[in-house]
């Protein structure tokens, strides 16, 4: 069933908006009467500080203060720092979440650091510390009241239980069994762990938004809607036929899971691929359009040996991916704004910034 | 990563980056993280409390720093070999002229105003760089590309003016908050504490003709056997008791009006305060900027809404405290929304007369964020915009004008899109600015003097800061330091003279050619007499027109798939995080164009129209790029006008 709704921000009541919003956007709406549904870390009640309130002054008055509380009260943790993350971990301390957990292990090397620039220039600083350490120190310095620590050990590793500390995962340049299994572990919990996968490659990237049963509220007029979103996992969503989906979805989605499978195959680490592998990417670009009855056309050359030429990302992109990203998680804590479902893909080369959802109709 | 030959540009390039805020803090590190190593920046501001939300770069310890060096050092350390030329200065000084602009390859702007937008549009214009412009508020954004003669320029599309209130809805009738603000900042403030000498309709219109005689002495100087407390409490009743009382004597005007109720401390305060107030206020700290009213009344929480007494009480201790402990600014001071003992006092005076109109009342944040024009501001968005700045100022240096585009940040996504990008188009051939088109004013040349012309079209309509005004041969008005002091002056008698009483005389018919030396910008103002101006509508006197500013989408054909457009508009303000220049603005309802919906696949977008766009690109109509494979474009559709775009090819 769907719905067309006016959102509203309601800590402005000048605003006036209409804005239909697709079909595809919104699931179930419903009108509540005075009812407010509101995420479990919603705290009503308790004050800013002073200094809170100072440093965080316009950006209480682009969400209000309520939301700032509930950012001041959640978790996240962020798994893979590359370019991408390492943007979107600034805008959420930016932003005061309560704390950020960091888990990378990798030793800095030159190369980690050519797309960072939370990291010390002094070559003694990081040598023998991991990526996490690195930039734990950096982000801690950005705003003394965000509590940022390093979470050491394999992503894939971590059980259910672990995930529970967090409200929000969020994972990048992750392979795609790890990506399906922590996305699973968060469904697993009693409460709503938020999941959201970032990829950037070349000039691309790519956002997964995984938050379960997620409702907010919205003030139309003068009454307060509340929307319901029923999002899948990230496995459901891969699964959903190509065939079923809208003639118009970005070639990127398609790319980027021809790539992700053929990594997966061929056991790659993310990313770990070359204008080499484009002849047996091509082929396996052939099997999957044939079995989803897909015309090639929609994954085109160009396309892929863009994605697979570059490993390393354009900072430009993930400033962009990783501000979209910074927003969406914002939204998704303090219950404000519609957050995107489920896919957002970015291409700097037609620079359009689109989401997609891609959902199983059925489900 | 960028390619071999983006590489190569970047590494060549020299850029000139115009503010260190919020977009220039994010634009900074992304342009040394994607290879810029030639970077220079200017920014006259320091560094605030409230920046560190978002302008990253910047700590607690930096406050009151030069942000453009503070950012220089900053990156500097993640980017140590890379060359990076900060400038703590204002933009329009002399200085930054024509022969600087010229050197840059590309120039980057991330200003927070409209004046010096305007500015380096047409420093650029005049030394043929290529200018990258931004602006976000809240979670929309906007980057667009000025190429001279290939693109449209900063201000070939009108800039909606600063929303202005008739004078009476200030000083006899207000009906929201807002109203009251501006009464408490532009006319109360400035009263008690800014110029004396300027012109304030504070009493002339709360007190009607016939009774002003009798408060001939004025009633705003304290008086030689007055203390503070007596002081406050006189200037209160005076103008929240007495004024209003006079102005309930004129039944006609409250025939379909609600009557206000005159608010005297007596009603509200104890007769006399007991004791509390003697030498309690300790010499405070020696930083005038931390002297507060609610801290020594204990009201903590500015969220918080204070009570009718609780205002009285802030606005009588924050009156005397200015007196107390900023007395050497009395006379000078202009409202500064960092200026935490203003925004109480304005708050406070906003509220007192909001609550005797019957208006809610606000709490001091929001009475802030109304008086001091504070645009919402957020990191996210900044960082965004950014990395499309970079994007677009790497194809600009590659000279890749097909791929230039404008690009939109939206909250709420539009045919899917939260980043829209659209086709720059042409430069309008009736822009003054970028075309040589004639201006014309109306205006009364029996009555406004040469300087009412100065300040409320050269300056003020026209954005020059260093005029040149000349009639023929014979010049009436110029402004600079290397005048004789006869020159000097003549220009200032001038400026005291009516028009058509100048040395050459201008009258209806008359050409004047308006230079600006500094922006290398002139335009010629035919005059045309007018006798009678609407005082409401027009109230500066003057009409000037003559540039077609708005400019209407062409239609675009749908291809032969089927009809199937659809129509959004879409208002994305320039940025403005801290401006406190231009006067409130508040939403106006024509400029919201509500989209259409046509097919239930398309989605059409109105988006807040209003959003305190300061320098308000507001409703821009522009075509969407289109995909090849979608047959249905975005028309951003607005103000009809008869003007066609055409896009650039």
């Amino acid at each position: 069933m769907s719905a067309t709704v006016n959102p509203k921000q309601d800590y402005d009541e000048n605003i006036e908006e209409e804005e239909e919003i697709a079909n595809h956007v919104i699931t179930r709406c419903q009108i509540l009467i005075p009812m407010f549904v509101r995420l479990q870390m919603g705290t009503e009640g308790e004050q800013l500080t002073e200094q809170e309130t100072a440093i965080y002054d316009r950006q209480i008055r682009v969400w209000g203060v309520d939301a700032q509380r509930r950012l001041s009260k959640s978790n996240v943790f962020v798994s893979g720092l590359k370019g991408t993350s390492v943007e979107f971990c600034k805008n959420i301390v930016l932003a005061g979440v309560g704390s950020l957990t960091l888990n990378d292990d990798r030793l800095v090397t030159e190369d980690l650091l050519f797309a960072n620039f939370l990291t010390p220039p002094d070559e003694n600083d990081f040598r023998g510390k991991s990526v996490a350490e690195l930039c734990c120190d950096s982000l801690k310095d950005f705003n003394p009241m965000v509590s940022v620590s390093v979470e050491k050990g394999a992503l894939s590793i971590f059980d259910a239980d672990f995930f529970q500390k967090f409200d929000v995962v969020v994972v990048n340049c992750c392979s795609l069994l790890t990506k399906k299994s922590v996305n699973a572990k968060c469904r697993k919990l009693p409460k709503r762990v938020a999941f959201y996968s970032v990829e950037c490659r070349d000039s691309c990237g790519e956002i997964f938004v995984d938050l379960q049963n997620f409702s907010y509220c919205k003030k139309k007029n003068e009454e307060t809607i509340e929307c319901k979103l029923h999002y899948p996992s990230f496995e459901e969503a891969i699964a959903v036929p190509w065939r079923s989906l809208p003639k118009r979805m970005s070639k990127l989605y398609y790319a980027m899971r021809v790539i992700e499978r053929f990594e997966e195959l061929e056991g790659r680490n993310p990313g770990e691929t070359s204008v080499d592998d484009l002849p047996n990417v091509q082929k396996l670009r052939k099997e999957l359009c044939e079995a989803h009855c897909l015309n090639e056309s929609h994954i085109p050359d160009s396309l892929l040996r863009r994605l697979m030429a570059s490993t390393s990302e354009f900072p430009p992109v993930c400033a962009i991916v990783g501000g979209i990203l910074g927003q969406e998680v914002i939204k998704a804590i303090s219950g404000k704004g519609d957050p995107l479902k489920n896919f957002f893909f970015f291409d700097a080369m037609d620079g359009k910034g689109i989401i997609e959802d891609i959902s199983n109709v059925n489900s | 990563m960028a390619s071999e030959e983006q590489l190569s540009a970047i590494k060549g390039a020299k850029v000139l980056m115009v503010g260190a805020g919020g977009i220039g803090c994010e634009l900074l590190k992304t342009l040394a993280l994607s290879g810029f190593e030639d970077i220079h920046i200017i920014d006259m501001d320091t560094i605030e409390v409230s920046n560190l939300n978002r302008q990253f770069l910047f700590r607690q310890k930096h406050v009151g720093q030069s942000k453009a060096k503070v950012a220089r050092e900053a990156v500097l350390k993640f980017r140590p070999h890379i060359k990076i030329t900060p400038y703590h200065a204002n933009v329009k000084d002399p200085e930054f002229n024509v022969d600087f602009f010229k050197q840059f390859n590309v120039v980057l702007n991330g200003l927070d105003n409209l004046d010096a937008r305007r500015h380096v549009n047409r420093l650029c214009l005049a030394s043929g760089v290529p200018l990258v412009e931004s602006g976000t508020t809240g979670f929309l954004g906007q980057v667009t590309v000025h190429v001279k003669g290939k693109t449209e320029c900063y201000e070939c599309q009108s800039k909606p003016a600063p929303k202005t209130y008739p004078v009476c809805t200030i000083t006899s009738t207000p009906t929201k908050f807002v109203h009251c603000i501006v009464w408490a900042k532009d006319l109360l403030f400035a009263k008690l504490f800014g110029n004396k000498n300027q012109e304030n309709d504070l009493n002339v219109r709360s007190t009607d003709a016939s009774s002003s005689s009798e408060h001939s002495e004025d009633v705003f100087e304290r008086r030689a056997d007055e203390d503070f407390e007596q002081y406050g409490r006189r200037i209160y009743d005076h103008v929240f008791g007495y004024n209003i009382e006079v102005a309930l004597r004129n039944e006609e005007t409250w025939k379909n009006r609600n009557k206000p109720r005159p608010v005297y401390t007596r009603d509200v305060l104890p007769l006399r305060p007991v004791g509390q107030n003697g030498n309690k206020d300790k010499a405070s700290t020696g930083d005038p900027s931390s002297v507060s009213a609610m801290a020594s009344l204990g009201l903590k929480n500015p969220q918080d809404l204070w009570s009718l007494k609780e205002n009285s009480e802030v606005f009588l201790k924050a009156l005397r405290l200015f007196f107390l402990k900023r007395e050497k600014e009395i006379g000078q001071l202009g409202f500064d929304k960092d200026d935490q003992l203003a925004v109480e006092f304005v708050t406070s005076a906003a509220n007192i007369r909001a609550a005797s109109f019957g208006i809610p009342l606000h709490s001091l944040f929001e009475a802030k964020g109304i008086a001091g024009n504070i645009v919402h501001a957020v990191a996210t968005t900044n960082a965004i915009i950014a990395g499309l700045i970079v994007l677009e100022a790497i194809k600009v240096l590659q000279n890749d004008v097909k791929s230039y585009r404008m690009t939109y940040c939206l909250e709420h996504p539009s045919r899917k899109m939260l980043l829209m990008p659209v086709e720059p188009f042409e430069p309008n051939k009736s822009c003054y600015v970028c075309s040589e088109t004639p201006l014309t004013l109306e205006i009364n040349t029996h009555r406004s003097k040469l300087r009412d012309f100065v300040e409320k079209i050269v300056k003020a309509k026209l954005g020059m800061s260093l005029p040149l005004i000349m009639h023929g041969v014979a010049l009436l008005y110029e402004v600079g330091d290397d005048l004789e002091e006869d020159e000097v002056a003549n220009y200032a008698a001038n400026l005291d003279k009516v028009l058509s009483e100048l040395p050459s005389p201008v009258t209806g018919g008359t050409i004047l050619t308006v230079e600006d030396l500094q922006q290398e910008l002139k335009c010629s103002i035919n005059i045309k007499h007018r006798e009678e101006f609407d005082e409401e509508k027009e109230p500066d006197g003057m009409v000037l027109s003559g540039w077609t500013p708005a400019l209407a989408a062409e239609k675009i054909k749908t291809s032969d798939n089927g009809p199937s457009s659809s129509n959004a508009s879409q208002t994305v303000p320039l940025e403005s995080e801290d401006n406190d220049e231009i006067e409130i603005i508040l939403k106006d309802p024509e400029i919201l164009a509500a989209g259409k919906k046509r097919k239930s696949a398309d989605v059409s977008v109105a988006v807040d129209s209003e959003i305190f766009s300061v320098t308000g690109e507001m409703l821009t109509k522009r075509k969407v790029e289109e995909d090849d494979s979608h047959n249905d474009i975005v028309m951003v559709d607005g103000n009809s006008d008869p003007n066609k775009k055409k896009r650039v090819q």
